[in-house]
């Protein structure tokens, strides 16, 4: 299959391994935080563990959007979608995410109007064909979905469609990243910057973590050899002292961003000026909100949204795992309480979740091992 | 795949009720407050259904391992039997309908048992309003399908409900199978060393019907894989038959359902290697796209076995030389570690566990 193949070719990945062994040498220990979501499922569903040097280690960062989502929206969505002619519309990745009441397809199971949509055109078309009920799309996603949002938004208003509205969720990567940096817990040695926001957002926005805060930080694509690659791009800077913006996924990601999908952010979404991140707080100045200009599709202001705030369990540390500061398995609940069917935290949730992924791909791995040096 | 209500097919034959506790006091381990879409899904959430709730209560005692068929003594003969719903949207799709599906199920549950469907009961639940042409272009289905499969239809059942009550029309069919000679299958006869071998490409059916349903604005050259696998059995049988120690045909859950369920049953570990995996370009192209693994998708035309090393060449040989099994391969095979696990290897030495699906598989977009 052409554009994937390529990058999962076995030689110039044992080659590229190689050269990671290589250039780690054994003397100094490599922490390297994947930021995306997407990088941490693909690590574990390549298993690209079992091939790297035991001194490198990849933490598992802030981004995966249903799992920084408080449970606190999910309800308020939820809340919503319990008036009388409601659709509540939202991605595969948010059915399972549990609210306090059940996740979104619990609610379904019971008789709640819930579908599954693969974009925001998606929930408009269900606008268009159920004008007497009214359709709210859960939108969420980092910059990389946030377009679509936007698009979708523009054209119900010059199409003229009434009966929907966008329960917006959507985050922005920054001010992540930097909350984590800020972290006094964090010890980091480089990034390894998310490839489908900077699709949108560029490479440009990410200067300022080589420049002020000294971390190279390698723009990556999702295939076993892009990962391995752009880890030989900061190990390289790493040994040469090094801090530079580098880009990795140039197939796709343009320096300066996706200008079109820029536009259409800022025609009709605005910074909220703080937003609550599950495991990491209030973060000011991280989110988007609608614009009073498309207020007549933000859910927020059409319905009453109840701004439940719901606290995680006590046991779970998922604001640990999130910040990097655990590894998923030594969460007090990981595998117990909380399993991808019964997941407690969100990060057990979506495959791109720290935890789901590490319990589907690794953690009997992991027992394994443990089992084998103890006997 | 039936739900796993099949419970007595390992000798000797359970009581037929349930001797020592009555049904009414027996304890279940089913502890979900309501059924959800998952429990029907053929994964996990199935398998805690039957687990704890149907077996303790309808079978009394703790089932062996769920097998596709049971097998039932009648008067010193034994047959095996199946059963299975078909509630498939839409009904019909490239390269087959609900029909086919119904009578193809069934005879496969069988074949995979290791009998040949000689009989099948079919039910019908019709929603009123069905257009009679609807019906009839499935039951012209069905006709084919059984004649094709050497299967008569001998009994059959009506319901027919409330507009709205049902979608469109549910298929439910029953089999009675002869057990075909030279062949045992026994998940705790499976040893380390034994190969894992496959018919032919994996995700067919599932990808296509999530393309019908026309949900996705994707479209692909792709028809659902749905035939009887019984002659692919029998040429198996023919050549390998005493190596057999396994066979399953992977519908909802996928292969990696099936394997799981295997891994669990005889404590061994199934040690995948992907490269081997025979999976279209297209149906590969769907899951990146999607975020799904080919492996949690449904089949409706393929069937895994478990074969001793010694006989694999000749299960291969025999398998391609048959119409419609020149795809097979040798995926993967049975180890002692990682115990009851399912392990997929890469080329280039990485690793990673799949598991059986949780609920539906779910497309990841953002």
């Amino acid at each position: 299959m052409r554009f994937v193949d390529e990058f999962r070719e076995p030689e110039l990945i044992s080659k590229t391994a190689d050269e990671i062994r290589r250039l780690a040498g054994t003397e100094r220990h490599y922490r390297m935080m994947e930021v995306c979501g997407g990088h941490t499922h693909a690590i574990y569903r390549f298993g690209l563990k079992d091939i790297l040097p035991e001194n490198i280690e990849l933490i598992h960062g802030p981004g995966c959007p249903v799992c920084v989502l408080p449970m606190g929206r999910i309800d308020d969505g939820l809340a919503i979608a319990h008036e009388p002619d409601v659709i509540f519309a939202a991605f595969g990745d948010m059915m399972r995410v549990p609210g306090t009441q059940g996740s979104p397809l619990e609610h379904k199971a019971r008789g709640m109007d819930v579908r599954i949509v693969y974009s925001p055109a998606d929930a408009l078309k269900l606008a268009r064909l159920n004008p007497e009920k009214h359709v709210m799309f859960f939108a969420i996603g980092f910059e990389t979905t946030a377009p679509s949002t936007a698009l979708t938004i523009m054209r119900a208003r010059s199409e003229g469609i009434h009966n929907f509205s966008v329960f917006c969720n959507h985050v922005t990567i920054i001010p992540a990243i930097r909350a984590i940096l800020d972290s006094p817990d964090m010890r980091l040695d480089a990034f390894i910057g998310p490839g489908h926001v900077s699709t949108v957002i560029g490479c440009r926005p990410y200067e300022w973590i080589a420049h002020n805060e000294r971390k190279p930080i390698v723009v990556s694509g999702f295939e076993p050899l892009d990962m391995l690659q752009s880890i030989v791009m900061l190990l390289r800077q790493l040994n040469a002292g090094e801090a530079k913006v580098e880009n990795q996924y140039k197939r796709v990601v343009p320096w300066e961003g996706n200008r079109a999908a820029l536009k259409a952010m800022a025609e009709v979404f605005e910074l909220r000026p703080y937003f609550e991140w599950r495991g990491l707080g209030f973060i000011s100045q991280s989110a988007l909100r609608i614009n009073d200009k498309y207020a007549e599709f933000d859910t927020e202001q059409r319905f009453e949204v109840p701004g439940i705030r719901v606290t995680d369990p006590k046991a779970a540390q998922c604001g640990e795992v999130l910040k990097g500061v655990l590894k998923p398995h030594q969460c007090k609940l990981f595998g117990r309480e909380c399993t991808p069917e019964h997941p407690i935290g969100a990060l057990m949730v979506s495959s791109e979740g720290s935890c789901a992924a590490y319990y589907n791909y690794e953690h009997r791995k992991a027992a394994m091992v443990t089992l084998s040096l103890a006997g | 795949m039936t739900d796993g209500l099949t419970l007595d097919r390992l000798t000797p034959q359970p009581p037929i009720a349930p001797a020592a506790t009555p049904a009414d006091a027996a304890p279940t381990r089913f502890r979900d407050p309501q059924i959800e879409m998952a429990h029907g899904a053929g994964g996990k959430a199935s398998r805690k259904l039957v687990e704890g709730l149907f077996a303790p209560l309808l079978y009394g005692a703790a089932p062996g391992p769920l097998g596709d068929a049971a097998h039932v003594d009648i008067n010193g003969t034994t047959v095996a039997i199946t059963t299975d719903s078909f509630v498939v949207k839409p009904l019909t799709f490239p390269g087959g309908s609900i029909g086919e599906l119904a009578i193809n199920g069934t005879v496969n549950d069988l074949a995979v048992s290791g009998a040949k469907a000689e009989a099948l009961v079919v039910t019908f639940v019709l929603e009123a309003g069905l257009p009679t042409q609807v019906l009839e272009a499935e039951v012209r289905a069905m006709a084919k399908a059984a004649r094709n499969a050497g299967v008569r239809i001998a009994a059959g059942d009506t319901k027919v409900v409330e507009h709205g009550k049902a979608d469109q029309m549910y298929i439910s069919t029953t089999g009675i199978g002869r057990l075909l000679p030279g062949v045992t299958i026994d998940p705790l006869s499976v040893r380390v060393g034994d190969r894992i071998l496959l018919s032919g490409p994996i995700g067919d059916h599932g990808i296509t019907i999530l393309l019908a349903r026309g949900e996705l604005d994707l479209e692909a050259d792709l028809r659902s894989d749905t035939r009887s696998v019984l002659p692919l059995v029998e040429a198996l049988i023919r050549a390998a038959g005493p190596g057999i120690r396994w066979m399953r045909d992977p519908t909802r859950g996928g292969a990696a359902t099936s394997l799981n369920e295997l891994a669990r049953d005889c404590g061994l570990g199934m040690v995948l290697f992907e490269d081997q995996i025979p999976v279209r370009d297209t149906v590969r192209g769907a899951c990146e796209l999607l975020g799904l693994d080919p492996l949690h998708i449904a089949n409706e035309g393929q069937f895994l076995a478990v074969v001793s090393p010694e006989y694999a060449d000749a299960a291969i040989n025999a398998l391609s030389l048959a119409p419609g099994g020149n795809e097979a391969q040798v995926i993967g095979e049975v180890r002692e570690q990682p115990a009851g696990t399912v392990l997929v290897t890469t080329l280039y030495g990485g690793s990673r566990i799949v598991d059986m699906l949780v609920g539906d598989p779910l497309p990841r977009i953002c």
